[in-house]
């Protein structure tokens, strides 16, 4: 096996479809103080950034969807976007 | 004896001296358990009291649910002692999975803290035992993220269950169908976003929520310990 290489990974986590999102709403009703018109389907979530060793691509993205999928998003509420590239 | 209730302290719990006081007046034994406590079997009944456990960082109750003691709830609580999780307590218990659905953020985005009215809606729960259906109590709110939520299908099996334990007379902070506390299918595990041991005093403004300590304690009462 080759040795573990650094890549970096971003997660996403928004609030699923159909889970009331205040914070969302809240920031879309502010927009019309700014003159835009026709900005909709605001939502608001968390974006994460971390480092993490691995063998390649496939194996990056694995591990860091488990760090998604049990830690930083709830999946009762939430849904969570994995991406990967080398460090 | 008197009932042996054990109270889970994590880093950033602050309601735990409150939950020991209310029951320990009501005649347990109650003493504080650290986080970090990996058995848990020689007591009658546990409670996860309210605050911001490891801060309620990304989420609360997302990390409290990795403590050590965690394990020990889970192994308690499948062995069918009775556990309570109190406000943040509640949602320590969802995050864990020992409970259903999630508690985000309150409708509106207004911390609350208030007295509310709450129904009693089971009386055949470790927080309920013995309680009469309908009846209402005023005990005290104070969170942010109250809002109880789950997807149709959990909530469809919720009601079909009997496992709404309290439902809010007035909902303060968007719960879905007005719930403030469910139960696990076991009926042993109640979270609750009320906090009963705000309201065990007069001086306290309400002496309402010694009606939940109580069915605890007697529940606590009626079971072996779970060794």
């Amino acid at each position: 096996m080759a040795a573990p290489r650094q890549f970096s990974a971003q997660v996403e986590v928004l609030l699923r479809d159909g889970i009331a999102d205040p914070q969302g709403a809240t920031i879309e009703r502010a927009l019309p103080a700014l003159g835009l018109d026709g900005v909709t389907a605001v939502r608001a979530g968390k974006s994460f950034r971390f480092v993490l060793a691995a063998a390649d691509d496939a194996d990056a993205l694995a591990r860091a969807t488990v760090v998604a999928d049990r830690l930083l998003a709830n999946p009762v509420i939430e849904e969570s976007v994995v991406t990967v590239r080398p460090a | 004896m008197a009932p042996r209730i054990g109270v889970v302290l994590f880093p950033g719990t602050n309601c735990e001296h409150d939950a020991v006081q209310a029951l320990g007046r009501m005649g347990a034994d109650a003493e504080l358990v650290w986080h970090g406590a990996s058995s848990l079997g020689h007591y009658d009944a546990l409670v996860l009291p309210g605050g911001f456990a490891h801060g309620d960082y990304l989420r609360p109750g997302a990390i409290a649910r990795f403590s050590p003691v965690m394990e020990a709830v889970a192994d308690y609580a499948a062995a069918g002692g009775p556990v309570v999780g109190i406000c943040n307590g509640f949602q320590v218990l969802t995050e864990a999975g020992l409970l259903p659905g999630a508690l985000q953020k309150n409708r509106g985005l207004r911390f609350l803290c208030t007295t509310v009215a709450v129904r009693v809606e089971r009386a055949d729960t470790a927080l309920t035992d013995g309680v009469a259906v309908g009846t209402e109590l005023s005990i005290p709110i104070n969170h942010f993220e109250g809002n109880y939520t789950c997807d149709a299908a959990t909530l469809a099996q919720l009601r079909d269950e009997g496992r709404v334990v309290l439902r809010y007379v007035d909902n303060p902070n968007g719960s879905v169908d007005d719930i403030a506390g469910v139960c696990n299918a076991g009926r042993n595990v109640v979270g609750l976003m009320p906090h009963p041991e705000r309201a065990s005093d007069p001086l306290l403004g309400s002496e309402d929520g010694i009606v939940l300590l109580a069915a605890l304690l007697r529940t606590a009462g009626a079971t072996a310990p779970v060794t």
